[in-house]
């Protein structure tokens, strides 16, 4: 499905959804959003542009596997959930910083969790996707 | 003592990248192992003939009452010391014996793995780390009996003691459970202050009963002794070690350990009584049909532990005694045996006594351990096996009147069975004229034969030297497993008695039946004709019924056709539903309560409908595919006005990404056909109108539930207090079921992984079936 019209959308498309997906990641503690849902726009931003340039384009300004993500998405949150033991506190015991952050706001354990969890979602939906698109 | 168990752990887990390593002359390194632990345990034992026992608590799961709780008294030493001292033995063998074997290093992880397992039995002090232990027993022995993995015998050798044990190991638990919740407590030596509550409680036969089948199963005992013959075809190393002188005596260790909380009843000494007096004769008998000397030894093994049950089925204190010393008899000259005839094995590539003859001229130092180890098996005065025959005769004799006479022609005729298997073992391939094709023959290593040599001089040292062991060590032995103050004094000459001339008797008459008795190949056909009443023969006709049965039921509900998932997991769900939703009675519609329907609503269920109409209709896939879609959007639509914004997002996102994946699936496919028959439809019809019935019955039921809003109060309430966040649901998602969360994205990368491995999954063709 190769289309112009589609083709220059998507140049300006991929990044917009992409801050888009990021702006519901951090938002998400506070108002509708979070890892989950950002991952799937993200990942919708990504299907678009291999819709308009094909699915070895999308593949090539990915530059890595989308299969990789999901080890590192997995590993972020892992940390998230352990690193309160270092701190002698139970696993999963949220860890905030005092002060926000300027545009994003509050940093916390939670964040980093739900970074994993948007990292992961990219990666399975990619996988899937490309996996199934790119089979002969 | 943690660290015993642990070290065989860790050391079997770093042969995993350290394989290669230990293969070459660092594979000394191994047999220190099992060295220093026997070491450590000797030196335990001053404190231990003192009397004081030595206890270790580690905290490992404490809410579930699961601790790491280690014990050392008697019993345990005994048994580690076994564990460690033999190990040593074997260690050193088999490190010959499996000299450049391409699997060294697994078959050393196997056996460090079993021998820290076998440590943590003896040890353990809390029956939930037992159990966890005797497990690893059965495993451990699993993998070792299947070594030889290219061999089909073998493999199903393996699989049968690994489904023996392990249905045992099963009952096991169950007792174990049943136990430590009646005790109220999990700790062993606990148990023997709750033993009035355990043995009047009313289940105190099932609970013997459960834990009878663990031990006789583990221990080879009448019916399940079959899996031992066939666990003979490990490598020799392994029958020695576990096969006879370890773990098979878990079996009989874990009734020692219970025989103070438990023992003594009369559920408990017949039933120990009967099938180890059982099990001991019949396998004696066996024993002197077989040809094959792995054959010889396993069952007169078997014989020698249904001696044990039966000794401790007695229960008196001369039983006990008795037991306590028979095992340590038992494992010295049995493992020395074994060891011999592996080096027969390895030198001469057969293990048939008819074929071997004549080896004493060539294989010296073998014979003088072999010779040794028979005659203590024999029992000749100034052997270990003299001491122990006497002390089972002395039991036997002083039990109750009426039955001594009984049990201890049952004793002598078990006896004389033994004395002519060990003579079959240990002495009939290395008399006579050595045949021709044997003259080449040359002696091993001396790493492996100095081992069993070792192993049997001590069993003249303790036999010449009684109270070495039994003064000090023997006398824990039978007070731990008695639970009270024995009096023990082992002695060579008790003067001339009734028990002397039984045991000469038994000696006499085992050699006239050594002479008499030529095993050939047609008595044992012969033998195996009666086979269609073995208990061997019954398990292998039910585990062919069963393997049919799963092959039957795998083939009836797994056709690999989606559909007929999907048809009968909605049919179940549908049957369970209906079922709960008729037993709750009937639903009544409120209309009073209900809000009145607003043109937006109406509107939605218009696009709805239609979509819907489209999706059942359509003779297009794509049609019907987009349609599906509109139908999530309109439900997304739903959500946003019912003010649950971040589910419809999730919604909108997920239905756009499944359109595009059905799209990309269905692009591949050929054109629609209309295969599916008129009457498929209209059943499948059926079943889809009956679900949605069901599930609108189901939301008509939930509001007449009592509005309790707890649960979604404290998540509000909580929410920016306790996990500074504002958005509810996303600080449940992350926050407060984070492990939940945590665990579905395992399952998305899992899918996603299944996804990616079938479908770059290129099989040659001679992978494909």
């Amino acid at each position: 499905m190769k289309s112009a019209i589609l083709q220059t959308a998507t140049r300006y498309l991929l990044p917009i959804l992409l801050l888009f997906s990021f702006f519901l990641l951090l938002r998400g503690h506070y108002y509708p959003g979070g890892g989950f849902v950002g991952g799937l726009v993200a990942s919708i931003a990504f299907v678009l542009h291999s819709f308009a340039n094909g699915t070895e384009a999308t593949m090539k300004i990915l530059r890595y596997k989308p299969l990789s993500l999901i080890p590192i998405g997995l590993g972020i949150a892992a940390i998230s959930v352990v690193l309160p033991l270092l701190f002698g506190l139970p696993a999963m015991t949220g860890l905030w910083f005092e002060e926000p952050i300027p545009v994003i706001g509050m940093i916390g354990t939670a964040l980093f969790f739900d970074l994993g969890v948007y990292f992961v979602v990219i990666g399975v939906v990619l996988t899937i996707l490309f996996t199934i698109a790119l089979e002969e | 003592m943690l660290f015993t168990v642990l070290t065989g752990l860790i050391t079997s887990s770093l042969l995993i990248p350290f394989g290669k390593f230990i293969k070459t002359k660092w594979s000394i390194l191994l047999p220190l192992i099992p060295v220093i632990l026997f070491l450590y345990y000797l030196l335990q034992l001053p404190a231990v003939v003192l009397g004081s026992n030595y206890l270790q608590h580690v905290n490992w799961v404490p809410s579930l009452g699961l601790n790491l709780d280690f014990k050392l008294d008697g019993l345990s030493l005994l048994f580690a010391l076994l564990i460690t001292g033999i190990g040593s033995a074997i260690f050193f063998y088999a490190r010959s014996y499996l000299k450049g074997h391409p699997y060294f290093d697994r078959f050393f992880g196997y056996l460090l793995l079993f021998m820290s397992a076998m440590l943590g039995v003896v040890l353990s002090n809390n029956i939930l780390s037992l159990f966890v232990f005797w497990e690893l027993t059965s495993i451990s022995s699993f993998f070792l009996i299947g070594f030889n993995n290219d061999n089909k015998d073998s493999r199903n050798s393996a699989i049968t003691a690994l489904s023996i044990t392990g249905l045992g190991g099963f009952f096991l638990l169950a007792g174990l459970i049943l136990m430590g919740n009646i005790a109220d407590t999990y700790i062993i030596s606990d148990l023997v202050s709750r033993r009035e509550v355990l043995i009047n409680h009313r289940l105190y036969p099932v609970v013997i009963g459960l834990l009878f089948m663990g031990a006789f199963t583990k221990s080879a005992q009448f019916p399940f002794h079959f899996w031992l013959p066939g666990a003979m075809k490990a490598p020799t190393p392994v029958s020695a070690y576990l096969h006879s002188a370890t773990m098979v005596k878990a079996g009989i260790y874990l009734l020692a350990r219970f025989t103070p909380a438990l023992g003594n009843t009369q559920y408990w000494n017949t039933t120990l009584m009967i099938v180890g007096g059982f099990t001991m004769l019949m396998a004696a008998i066996h024993a002197l049909f077989r040809t094959d000397l792995k054959a010889i030894l396993a069952y007169s093994t078997i014989a020698a532990l249904g001696m044990l049950t039966f000794l401790l089925g007695m229960g008196t204190t001369e039983a006990l005694i008795a037991a306590s010393v028979f095992i340590l008899v038992h494992a010295l000259y049995k493992a020395t045996l074994f060891m011999v005839t592996g080096i027969i094995d390895h030198e001469t590539h057969t293990r048939d006594i008819t074929k071997l003859s004549g080896l004493r001229k060539v294989l010296k130092p073998v014979f003088i351990a072999a010779l040794l180890a028979a005659l203590s098996s024999a029992g000749l005065p100034f052997t270990f096996g003299f001491i122990g025959k006497d002390l089972i005769y002395e039991a036997t004799l002083h039990y109750q009147q009426n039955w001594q006479i009984w049990l201890t022609a049952l004793a002598v005729a078990t006896n004389i069975g033994l004395v002519a298997a060990g003579f079959m073992a240990g002495i009939k391939p290395f008399t006579g004229a050595l045949p021709q094709e044997y003259e080449q023959t040359h002696l091993p290593p001396i790493s492996m034969w100095i081992t069993p040599l070792i192993l049997a001089i001590l069993g003249i040292i303790f036999g010449i030297f009684p109270s070495i062991t039994g003064d000090y060590f023997s006398h824990q032995v039978a007070n731990a497993i008695a639970g009270q103050e024995t009096n023990l004094h082992l002695k060579i000459w008790h003067g001339l008695n009734t028990v002397l001339i039984l045991s000469l008797t038994t000696l006499a008459a085992g050699t006239v039946v050594y002479l008499f008795n030529k095993p050939s190949e047609t008595k044992l056909a012969a033998l195996e004709r009666a086979d269609k009443f073995s208990a061997r023969y019954v398990f292998e006709r039910v585990t062919d019924r069963l393997t049919i049965f799963a092959k039957w039921y795998t083939d009836l509900f797994h056709n690999g056709f989606l559909r007929s998932y999907h048809f009968r997991i909605i049919l179940a769900a549908e049957l369970l539903l209906g079922y709960k939703l008729w037993l709750s009675g009937p639903i009544y519609i409120n209309f009073d309560q209900l809000t009145p329907l607003s043109w937006y609503e109406v509107g939605i269920t218009l696009i709805l409908l239609g979509a819907l109409y489209i999706v059942v209709t359509t003779k297009s896939r794509l049609t019907s595919v987009v349609s599906t879609s509109v139908i999530g959007y309109a439900v997304c639509l739903l959500f946003v006005f019912y003010s649950a914004p971040d589910l419809a997002m999730t919604q909108f996102t997920i239905d756009t990404l499944t359109t595009v994946l059905f799209v990309l699936v269905l692009y591949k496919l050929p054109p629609f056909i209309n295969l599916t028959s008129r009457k498929v439809l209209v059943r499948d019809a059926i079943l889809a109108l009956g679900f949605g019935a069901i599930l609108a019955m189901i939301a008509l039921r939930i509001l007449y539930e009592p509005n309790t809003t707890e649960v979604s109060d404290f998540y509000g309430e909580n929410a920016y207090l306790l996990a500074k966040g504002k958005n509810v649901v996303n600080v449940i998602l992350v926050d407060f079921r984070g492990i939940d969360t945590m665990f579905e994205t395992v399952v998305l990368a899992i899918s996603a992984l299944g996804v990616y491995s079938l479908i770059r999954l290129r099989l040659k063709s001679s992978e494909k079936e």
